[in-house]
């Protein structure tokens, strides 16, 4: 704003009105129900504020209400893209607490899930982001083949979107006859077809290069001082995965590579760098999921559900459960006080994080980035919010 | 109005006896008319074409269910937007909300009237067809501002704002382009540009002066591109960024003048560009001029422009958004300094000979660039062949058609 101070003759002084726009909670480019109060300059933002809430489902309280395996389904509802990697913090979180340890064969089955939920939910993060930045067609491309993935989704458990399928001490259901042959055929469809497209189609054009590399950047310390998880963090270029540094569910058994952000064309950590992480990661899942698929071929069927009480009372006492969801770390600090209902379960969201550090990026951008960089940090507000 | 009065009285010779002022009338009229009709038909094509192309990029069918193949969907969507309410948000401009839309149309719809067809089927023939051509063109822009500003909403406004910067701009690498016709003609008449193209593929523009003149051509297509407000220049209406730019509070039969205005535009640009470059409406060959007694030169035109409708259909569903500051980087730094190249060089070879001063330009210098060029062309060429060749086998390989 112009003061009297600041209004001597000059160009520096050239007085140009500031403009409120408000950006959201109905708005194609924000990604759900996120509200951004945009203080711009013409076409330059001066000051973004982010405004939350608008999805919030008072999950926590709910949690506190229902018993332990009733809580399940509500995790399903926080990242709706992802909800396979939801459930699955959960029920780790509270195995720890009761010091159940699932099978082999669970394990694995939890590793194929999160890898095919891990693909799917890059799918639509990746398609969006190119549709942020106005290409339509590599995002019907990616949602096809999110839309097998769902299949197999549905095939296993009945669900395609919120599934309760990981349950505490086991899974709800075993996998079909023939899921490893038809998962098969997802990934040779995927592997040779979808993925070279993809990087020919978008990522390797010139525009949306251009649209993303120099823009948003977010160097290391920064991603580190506000705790960035997940694809964004990897895009600064530091090389965390929960995968690797505290493997859960034999993930350790895997041969897979942590893709990190190289800044190939523009400063490190850039909207680009964190998208060419999720692109990369989508290739290592399949990797994973190659892997684990010829180790399913060679296991013994086992019993899915693990002997859990219907009713279960876990010993009193507190627990941080933790796994890497698609968005990056999603933790629940679950405390019981040794009745049938946890006393509390705290959620450290990837997303809300994630949108932290949004109001510091977005300073000094032009309104087309901040649709990029919105798409660039891959939030989802039903996590956000809660 | 001469050429429609003498093409009616061929068709009907009993008008000759009617009353003058008849005459007159009829002659400004049926051109209008027909003109009118057979551009505000268009769009309803158009958009089911852009419908269907999207579908078969993006692997999924498009309209399949009014109509066999979804063909009358656009008349049943038309029909809706028709009956529709059109909504006045609280705070609008009533006066200039509801001209915004006749006022872009106008400048759609004007440009036809100078766009030859064939050698006597031309409403008019003005003798500055082409200075004409660029001055209603740009009409269009005022009724985006009007809408823009009209709307109160800042999102249209942030659209109207662009769409002028983005026109503005826009207009000068294609008004220098337009040059290169004129030099060679040395008549701002479009009906003389098209003649002087007359005799097949190698006497079109875009074939003269090899390496240079298809670069003008691009030039100034992509200018049209940006003028249109197609991808990759749609930032006034960006839908992931400001909603729908200057059109975000029209509903109803408004919004479906928007969309008639844009398509339409698409098709001007396209016509224009083919009259200027693509030989108009003359055959690739003399021998496809005519069928028998039935002239072809219309169906030549149509062919050429919704070839260059469907380009600008193809690449609007392949490429990203450019953001205002690259756009402008485009036009000023890029487009502009090529196209003065361009106006200075051709202007040059047009004066002199290819043998100026005893020396062989076009032997030691045209056909060197040329041979050159033409090599890269082969090689992206093959690529583009192996790449898909590679990915028939992949298919293939694993038991998968497409």
């Amino acid at each position: 704003m112009a003061t009297p101070e600041t209004l001597v003759t000059g160009w520096d002084s050239l007085d140009t009105d500031e403009m409120i726009v408000n950006m959201g909670p109905q708005h194609p480019a924000t990604h759900g129900v996120l509200r951004l109060e945009l203080r711009t300059d013409g076409e330059v933002v001066k000051a973004a504020r982010p405004h939350i809430g608008y999805l919030h489902r008072c999950f926590e309280k709910h949690a506190e209400n229902v018993d332990y395996p009733g809580v399940i389904p509500y995790t399903d509802r926080m990242d709706y893209v992802a909800a396979m990697g939801n459930s699955l913090g959960y029920a780790l979180a509270v195995e720890k607490l009761c010091g159940i340890e699932v099978s082999p064969y669970v394990a694995t089955i939890r590793v194929v899930m999160a890898e095919l939920q891990r693909i799917a939910s890059h799918c639509v993060a990746v398609g969006t982001y190119g549709m942020d930045i106005g290409a339509f067609t590599p995002f019907l491309h990616l949602l096809r083949d999110r839309e097998k993935i769902l299949d197999l989704f549905e095939w296993t458990c009945g669900a395609r979107l919120l599934y309760n399928y990981n349950w505490i001490g086991g899974v709800s259901h075993d996998l079909p006859d023939g899921f490893v042959r038809a998962c098969r055929d997802f990934l040779r469809e995927f592997d040779p077809i979808t993925f070279p497209e993809l990087i020919e189609l978008l990522i390797g054009n010139k525009i949306f290069i251009k649209r993303t590399a120099a823009v948003g950047v977010c160097p290391e310390e920064l991603a580190i001082s506000y705790d960035l998880t997940g694809p964004n963090l990897r895009g600064a270029g530091v090389r965390s995965d929960l995968r690797k540094d505290a493997p859960y569910c034999g993930y350790e058994a895997y041969a897979f590579e942590v893709p990190v952000g190289t800044g190939e064309y523009g400063p490190v950590g850039s909207c680009f760098d964190r998208n060419w992480v999720r692109v990369l990661e989508m290739r290592e899942s399949s990797k994973i999921l190659h892997q684990t698929l010829d180790r399913l071929e060679k296991m013994e069927r086992a019993d899915v559900h693990e002997k859990v009480p219907k009713r279960m009372k876990p010993p009193k006492g507190e627990v941080y459960g933790r796994s890497e969801a698609p968005r990056g770390q999603l933790g629940y600090y679950v405390v019981s006080d040794g009745g049938i209902n946890p006393y509390r379960v705290k959620v450290k969201s990837p997303c809300f994080t994630a949108m932290s550090v949004f109001h510091h990026l977005a300073r000094g951008m032009m309104i087309a980035d901040i649709i990029a960089l919105i798409g660039s940090l891959d939030i989802v507000l039903g996590e956000i919010d809660r | 109005m001469d050429l429609a009065l003498r093409l009616l009285l061929e068709l009907a010779p009993a008008l000759g006896r009617a009353p003058a002022w008849v005459q007159a009338a009829l002659a400004a009229f049926v051109p209008a008319l027909v003109c009118f009709t057979f551009v505000a038909l268009g769009p309803i094509v158009y958009v089911y074409a852009e419908r269907k192309i999207a579908g078969f990029m993006q692997d999924r069918l498009g309209p399949m269910r009014v109509g066999p193949y979804g063909l009358l969907q656009t008349i049943a969507d038309s029909v809706k937007l028709l009956f529709k309410e059109a909504i006045f948000p609280r705070g609008v401009d009533r006066r200039l909300f509801l001209l915004a839309p006749l006022v872009v149309n106008v400048g759609a719809f004007l440009p036809f009237v100078v766009v030859p067809w064939g050698g006597r089927l031309q409403p008019v023939d003005l003798n500055v067809g082409v200075f004409y051509v660029i001055a209603v063109s740009s009409l269009a822009t005022v009724g985006l501002i009007m809408a823009g500003w009209a709307s109160n909403n800042k999102y249209s406004l942030f659209g109207a704002m662009r769409s002028a910067a983005q026109i503005v701009s826009y207009e000068i690498p294609a008004v220098m382009i337009l040059l290169v016709p004129v030099m060679i003609v040395g008549s701002l008449s479009l009906q003389d540009i098209v003649s002087a193209q007359a005799g097949g593929l190698p006497n079109w523009f875009l074939f003269r002066f090899f390496p240079l003149m298809p670069v003008a051509f691009v030039v100034f297509f992509t200018a049209g591109l940006a003028e249109c407000n197609r991808t990759p220049f749609d930032i006034p209406e960006a839908e992931s960024e400001l909603v729908a730019g200057f059109h975000t509070e029209y509903s109803g039969f408004f919004f479906a003048m928007f969309f008639m205005a844009e398509y339409t535009e698409m098709f001007v640009i396209s016509a224009v560009t083919s009259v200027l470059f693509l030989g108009g409406y003359f055959a690739p060959l003399p021998e496809l001029q005519t069928l028998g007694p039935v002239p072809l030169g219309w169906l030549w035109l149509l062919a050429k422009a919704w070839l260059l409708v469907f380009v600008m259909m193809w690449l609007r569903w392949t490429l990203p958004r450019l953001r205002v500051d690259q756009l402008m980087h485009v036009a000023w730094k890029v487009l502009l300094p090529v196209a003065l190249a361009l106006v200075v060089v051709l202007g040059g070879l047009i004066l002199w000979p290819a043998t100026a001063w005893g020396f062989p330009w076009d032997r030691f210098v045209g056909w060197p660039i040329t041979l050159v060029l033409v090599f890269f062309l082969l090689k992206v060429m093959v690529r583009a062949l192996r790449w898909s060749r590679r990915r028939a086998h992949e298919l293939a390989t694993i038991g998968l058609e497409r």
